[in-house]
């Protein structure tokens, strides 16, 4: 088949929605539009029963029950309710008490929906210990364990980073928590993974977990989080008020046709799991593997084993992340480099791992997904390797590099 | 980022791409003057050399390598092209600004464009001091 440009591999920023989940939603944009709030009419109940159906779906691949499941606007909407909701309903000293409101564990590679909720508890009377991964950017349960205090109220960590896809060791987090008896709610925010892996909530000892439908290829604008009933009940101070849907944590007329996507691709999540994995990683490895073979100088991000099977971060040295993107336009992917964020800095994920600016700027992630196909990869692969080499030709660092002139020891003009 | 026309032609086909020499060969050589300008961890280096020529005192060649974004690697290209044939004096008249407005610079791409400046007049400063030529009371100062 011939190849049609441009090529997407930037899965992990979003997912096209399966068509099998377009067809679930068109009946509830026209013909079942009813609020499910509306309790004496057909309308109603037939919109409600399209949610139920959903929130059955989505427990479903949580291993949770459909009661725990809250659906929100997405996995940003979940975080800020998991994260100052918990903060809020557990503090251990009222505002202006002049003592500590309670402490957050978090990390410093976390997404900002996490990170910036945090820094605002934090200045508002909570203590917050933002952990540091070493060099291959998974956070263990001896790091989580070290930091503990007893004021200690959450734990916020990603499930899998979405920058590196690296892969936290949750359920030994979960299980450490259980087993030091305290009173630790454990929130993860598992946007890359949960609906990509398998999740079993209760087995792995997780209270609040955030998902998105749009990363798995439902529709944007929906998300949920789970939240615990049982041993123990988890409560949350809601953050937006109103009619009480969503039993209380979250009002608001509910996104019918959304909710009805989200369901569905989690239904077809379950169905294909196994598959898109053996597909994703093999396809992933071969990716990794031939540009490091053909191009020096060049390094795989992040653990090389605790990994998502489709997200690949590699540096290529001596080339600007921005340049390489356009080197390579027929591909659509990301990069760490400082040129193509809006705050003009590098990955603070990259930088966070010890990677280096000068590799952070170099970086590119490329995130493959349900229908990606082996011919796409290969032509990704090869425009590469030409792009770097082309770009590297271009480069004064390579050529000093070939001359053997140590770059870190340049006393360089910074601006 | 989406770009105008001529930053796109300068980044698919640079012009004046390359050096005269090693780093080692251009150091020792009084008719090539080198500018190396910026960090790799700020994201962009330039390297611009000038050969010029002594007995009329105009550059007559120009050349760049650059590791940055597309605008810095066109605007580092225009700025070889502008400098071939011009004067030392009429290099150092060269302005960021003048870059910006040919290349159509988005504004948070400037920054490029003072690079270019500062490289232009870092490499005729160089060649400046190798000669023994008065430095320029506007390139001794560094950006």
């Amino acid at each position: 088949m011939a190849l049609k440009f441009p090529i997407y591999l930037d899965h992990a920023a979003t997912t096209p929605c399966d068509p099998r989940v377009v067809e679930a939603m068109l009946p509830y944009f026209t013909e079942k539009f009813g609020n499910p709030g509306s309790r004496n009419h057909s309308f109603g109940w037939e919109a409600e029963a399209g949610v139920d159906a959903a929130r059955e779906q989505v427990a479903a691949v949580l291993g949770a029950t459909d009661k725990e499941i809250i659906f929100t606007s997405g996995a940003t909407e979940s975080n800020n309710l998991a994260i100052r909701g918990g903060a809020l309903m557990y503090e251990k000293h009222p505002a202006g008490s002049g003592k500590s409101r309670g402490h957050i564990i978090t990390s410093i590679i976390e997404h900002k929906a996490v990170l910036d909720p945090c820094k605002r508890l934090q200045k508002e009377g909570f203590e917050v210990t933002f952990l540091e991964p070493p060099s291959d950017g998974v956070i263990t349960a001896d790091m989580v364990k070290n930091a503990l205090r007893d004021d200690t109220i959450l734990v916020s960590l990603m499930w899998a980073n979405n920058e590196i896809g690296t892969i936290n060791e949750i359920p030994a987090i979960g299980a450490m928590l259980k087993a030091s008896g305290r009173e630790v709610i454990f929130h993860t925010d598992a946007t890359q993974w949960a609906g990509k892996m398998p999740t079993s909530v209760d087995k792995d000892n997780v209270d609040l977990l955030s998902m998105s439908s749009h990363k798995i290829y439902g529709p944007k604008g929906v998300g949920a989080l789970y939240v615990r009933r049982r041993r123990p009940r988890v409560r949350l101070a809601s953050l937006v008020d109103g009619g009480g849907q969503e039993r209380g944590f979250r009002s608001g007329t509910l996104n019918v046709t959304g909710i009805v996507g989200m369901g569905k691709a989690c239904e077809i999540a379950m169905q294909e799991m196994d598959r898109d994995t053996a597909r994703l990683s093999k396809m992933r490895k071969r990716l990794e593997e031939s540009v490091t073979a053909q191009l020096d100088s060049t390094q795989v991000n992040g653990h090389r084993e605790k990994r998502l099977p489709h997200i690949a971060n590699i540096s290529f040295g001596f080339v600007e992340g921005e340049s390489l993107m356009m080197a390579c336009k027929e591909i659509a992917c990301s990069s760490g480099s400082a040129c193509t964020s809006a705050s003009l800095e590098p990955s603070y994920v990259l930088k966070g791992l010890g990677v280096g600016d000068e590799l952070a700027h170099s970086s590119l992630r490329l995130s493959l997904g349900r229908w990606t196909t082996d011919e796409q990869v290969d032509y990704a692969i090869e425009k590469i390797v030409a792009a770097v080499k082309k770009l590297r030709a271009l480069s004064p660092l390579y050529d000093m590099h070939k001359e053997g002139i140590d770059l870190s020891k340049v006393e360089w003009a910074g601006h | 980022m989406s770009y105008g026309p001529k930053i796109i032609d300068h980044y698919e086909n640079p012009r004046n791409v390359g050096n005269f020499g090693t780093q080692a060969d251009v150091k020792t050589r009084k008719d090539v003057g080198v500018g190396l300008v910026g960090a790799p961890e700020c994201g962009d280096v330039m390297q611009l050399q000038i050969k010029v020529d002594q007995a009329t005192g105009k550059i007559e060649d120009a050349k760049f390598k650059c590791f940055g974004c597309g605008s810095a690697i066109a605007s580092s290209s225009l700025a070889t092209e502008w400098l071939k044939g011009k004067s030392l004096d009429e290099g150092l008249a060269i302005k960021n600004t003048q870059i910006v407005e040919e290349l159509s610079l988005p504004p948070v791409k400037i920054h490029c464009s003072v690079l270019a400046e500062d490289a232009i007049r870092a490499a005729i400063a160089d060649y400046k001091a190798k000669n023994g030529l008065p430095a320029d009371a506007d390139t001794a100062q560094s950006r």
